[in-house]
């Protein structure tokens, strides 16, 4: 067993144990947690297989962005987990039916499809440009349109987020600079002569 | 490459998406771990897109991961603003709470 091998099984045993454990914790906060995990094992899979920007982007986009917002979306909503689990072990027989199927077909699928040269190679990873480099060669000529719509698929999620939670609450106290500009002295201000021994 | 088959890294995708599946299954209830599922699935689809890249040679597989990866962050971005919003109206993350549209 080569070096690259026996790296490979680990990652890969690991990867697939946490993603097992992401889907059987109790506690949400454990799933997001083996969550980014099994990412940094997938990020050290893609390390080993040669594309270095993606496992770079892995580890910034998936444990930066994504992960952290799981993270803070659990533990910012007070749920009951204990109900949630309940009903856990009825879905686990048909489940269990569907990913095995589903499993074995994969697995039939690979075993019994032989891979053929490729007919054209449109972009081939030459050996004396490294990963990013021949990636951003490509990314910004050949497949320009496709990073444009992802440019425009983030910003499409970035507003519905913000329009699906955003909210006008009543009744807060807020400060309205439009208004204080345009209050005027008479409007607000009263003088009054008072009288000594009088009062108000 | 030369020294791990492009086998081992699709039958690994392949576990890892049929764990997506099954968490889906198993997780009736608890919506932010669906979601997590999904982005299980996910990454599996961008290990093959990866391992086939590398493979054959040919770079569109890795740009496309990476457009896997754009709409896998974009879809975390918007579904838990669902459930948030959802939460927020309801006080419950349960699925089988989510039936108002039924009618």
């Amino acid at each position: 067993m080569s070096v690259e091998l026996f790296v490979f099984w680990m990652l890969a045993l690991v990867a697939v144990a946490s993603a097992v454990l992401v889907i059987s914790a109790k506690n949400p906060v454990h799933s997001v947690l083996f969550l980014i995990l099994c990412f940094f094992n997938a990020a050290g899979l893609f390390v080993l297989i040669g594309a270095e920007f993606l496992a770079m982007v892995l580890v910034v986009v998936y444990v930066g962005a994504v992960a952290v917002l799981f993270m803070f979306v659990v533990m910012m909503l007070d749920i009951n987990f204990v109900r949630l689990r309940e009903g856990f072990l009825n879905y686990l027989p048909i489940g269990g039916l569907v990913g095995l199927v589903l499993l074995a077909e994969l697995v039939l699928v690979g075993a019994s499809w032989a891979l053929k040269e490729p007919a054209i190679a449109a972009a081939p990873a030459t050996a004396e440009l490294d990963n990013t480099r021949a990636l951003g060669r490509v990314l910004y000529t050949e497949h320009f349109l496709v990073f444009q719509i992802a440019g425009f698929v983030l910003l499409v999620s970035i507003i519905g987020a913000i329009a699906l939670t955003l909210r006008e609450r009543v009744g807060v106290k807020r400060q309205d600079i439009a208004r204080q500009v345009h209050r005027r002295p008479a409007e607000t201000l009263v003088l009054e002569r008072v009288e000594p021994g009088k009062g108000v | 490459m030369a020294a791990v088959p492009l086998g081992h890294y699709l039958t690994l995708a392949a576990t890892l998406f049929t764990i997506g599946v099954f968490g889906i299954f198993l997780n009736r209830k608890n919506v932010i771990v669906i979601l997590m599922s999904v982005e299980l699935i996910l990454l599996a689809v961008n290990i093959n897109f990866v391992a086939f890249s590398v493979a054959l040679g040919d770079l569109a597989g890795q740009v496309f991961a990476m457009f896997i990866l754009t709409v896998a962050a974009a879809e975390a971005a918007i579904g838990l603003a669902i459930v948030v919003v959802y939460f927020r109206n309801r006080g419950s993350i349960e699925v089988e709470d989510i039936n108002l549209m039924r009618g």
